[in-house]
């Protein structure tokens, strides 16, 4: 008696021991195909009730409730998605995804993984509506949905985590290059006028900033101020020297300005011979000299016609 | 890999490629040499803009080839130096003294025309 | 050891290719492009060492795990005479006349952690690691 098998193992056994135990046997593969199929039946009301109990949770207030439904949509998708193949590189892309686009609008950690585990319950209380009556293949069902759950909850808070940090991170880059700028005041000349605290960091950033703008700007000369400084210790006082040397390899001349007799004794201290550095008392002295040797002709106001 | 050496004008231009071995430079010391006597050039270029490395040999032998074509009476400018490897070359320690060096090619033949019209 | 790229120095060509793994291995953990530049001039500096003093060694690169963060790791090995006076060796630098020195110091301010075992006739393993910030 020819049959096509499409569920072997399962028809086997109900022939054998009865509807029940056929149930029980069925491997975990084939219950969670069921599972994603009763997920995308009900796609409609599940993500619509999921939408609900974000509201009523009080969370992702930042975003308005069209802005909820569309974003829930996707991340429904997703969810089916990841239970589906088991795979999660699809839901991590995702996840990063959505992170960066709602992290901007003040959605907070907390927010998501609450919005994740709310879905994770939805989608369980309604499994649960749907095989109350056979305790045993619910609870198969559950053991089956249980760790695929988890393990995509887990998934997006860490996606959003990192992106939350990677985020962070290029904003305070952001605003240490705000807030050290490199000025182009003419052609060929470049201003980084320095104030406050420099800590090694900020020394680093700034070398690399002002390297990048005499590449950009193809300056030939740089006057760094350092009037705003108050001190300087060894350490910042060698990065000096060094974006120095490095903007001479870059063929631009520099020229500090606005050394105090404390910071020109540390730069001496760290043996340096400030002989080498073309250094002049202030800024606007400075710039006179970069345009001389620019070759621009500096007049006195009075005299120019 | 051997570097490739132009000639323009008074000048020679050597462009350097970014797998450069220690046995290249030597090479290149040799060959420049040899050009600059052959055509009696008044200057040239070594142009590194592709290397991304420059290593504490490589910064000797650019200073050694800087000084044999200076007791030709040629001058020499690197160019093309990038920023990230300025910044390692300074961390590293090593410093191109006494070579000049300027942004890029435009900026190198400029200093060596400028140089060979006002000998100092 | 798995998870390893190690790259045999024999010759100058090796340092070239040490370095430009280096740089690749860097990139491609999300290094900065300074900070890889600052890696691939480290490992051209003690592959440098090793073709100079030991005639012939192995660099060694790897991934490391931090707890917040990644890491590379760099090993350069000889059985090389080894190194007299490793204390003379971290003092010495470059000088301006280019003459030789191992340049460690350069080689230590390019990373955030470096380590040197050396015994004479023994050879020197010297160790250095960089942090993605």
């Amino acid at each position: 008696m020819a049959r096509i098998d499409i569920d072997p193992v399962g028809t086997q056994v109900e022939e054998q021991y009865g509807a029940a135990t056929a149930e029980r046997t069925k491997p975990a593969s084939v219950l969670l195909s069921e599972l994603v199929s009763h997920l995308r039946d009900n796609r409609t009301q599940l993500r619509e009730e999921w939408a609900r109990r974000i509201t009523e949770a009080q969370l992702l207030t930042a975003m308005t409730k069209e802005e909820i439904f569309a974003e829930a949509t996707s991340v429904y998708d997703n969810y089916v998605e990841a239970l589906e193949t088991g795979t999660f590189e699809a839901l991590q892309a995702y996840a990063r995804n959505l992170s960066e686009r709602i992290i901007p609008r003040g959605v907070e950690t907390h927010e998501v993984v609450g919005i994740v585990l709310l879905l994770r319950d939805v989608l369980a209380r309604s499994l649960f509506a749907k095989y109350h009556a056979d305790f045993t293949k619910l609870n198969r069902i559950l053991d089956a949905y249980e760790p695929a759950a988890n393990r995509i909850a887990n998934t997006v808070a860490v996606g959003f985590v990192q992106e939350r940090e990677r985020i962070i991170r290029e904003q305070q880059e952001a605003i240490r290059e705000l807030s050290t700028p490199v000025l182009q005041v003419r052609e060929r000349l470049l201003i980084l006028p320095i104030i406050g605290v420099i800590d090694p960091q900020r020394a680093r950033q700034l070398t690399e900033q002002l390297l990048r703008g005499i590449r950009m700007n193809r300056a030939k000369v740089v006057v760094i101020d350092i009037t705003g400084v108050a001190a300087m210790d060894a350490t910042v006082a060698n990065h000096l020297v060094q974006t120095v040397e490095a903007s001479r390899l870059l063929g631009a001349t520099v020229i500090v300005t606005g050394l105090s007799p404390e910071i020109a004794q540390t730069i001496v201290n760290i043996g340096v011979d400030l002989g080498k550095m073309n250094t002049v008392g202030d800024l606007q002295g400075g710039i006179e000299q970069a345009e001389r040797l620019l070759g621009y002709k500096v007049v006195p106001f009075g005299e120019a016609r | 890999m051997e570097v490739p050496i132009l000639k323009q004008g008074d000048f020679l231009i050597a462009t350097v490629q970014a797998a450069l071995t220690d046995a290249d430079l030597l090479h290149l010391r040799a060959a420049l040499l040899q050009q600059v006597v052959r055509c009696r050039s008044q200057g040239v270029i070594v142009d590194v803009t592709s290397l991304d490395v420059m290593d504490s040999f490589a910064s000797r032998t650019l200073r050694e080839i800087a000084q044999m074509i200076h007791l030709r009476g040629a001058e020499t400018v690197i160019v093309g130096i990038q920023p990230e490897v300025a910044f390692a070359m300074v961390q590293l320690g090593i410093k191109l003294e006494d070579v000049a060096t300027a942004l890029d090619l435009e900026e190198g033949l400029a200093h060596l025309k400028q140089k060979s019209e006002s000998p100092t | 050891m798995d998870n390893e790229i190690q790259v045999p120095i024999n010759s100058d060509q090796d340092i070239v290719a040490a370095r430009q793994k280096g740089r690749l291995l860097a990139a491609a953990m999300g290094f900065s492009p300074v900070d890889a530049t600052l890696i691939a001039t480290a490992i051209s500096e003690l592959a440098r060492n090793i073709v100079s003093y030991a005639k012939s060694g192995e660099i060694r690169l790897s991934v490391i795990n931090g707890s917040v963060r990644q890491g590379i790791r760099v090993v350069a090995q000889d059985q090389g005479p080894g190194i007299f006076d490793i204390q003379q060796a971290l003092r010495d630098g470059f000088s301006t006349s280019g003459s030789l020195g191992l340049g460690l110091p350069g080689v230590k301010r390019l990373v955030d952690e470096f380590e040197i075992v050396s015994e004479k006739n023994r050879g020197t393993t010297v160790t250095a690691q960089k942090w993605k910030p």
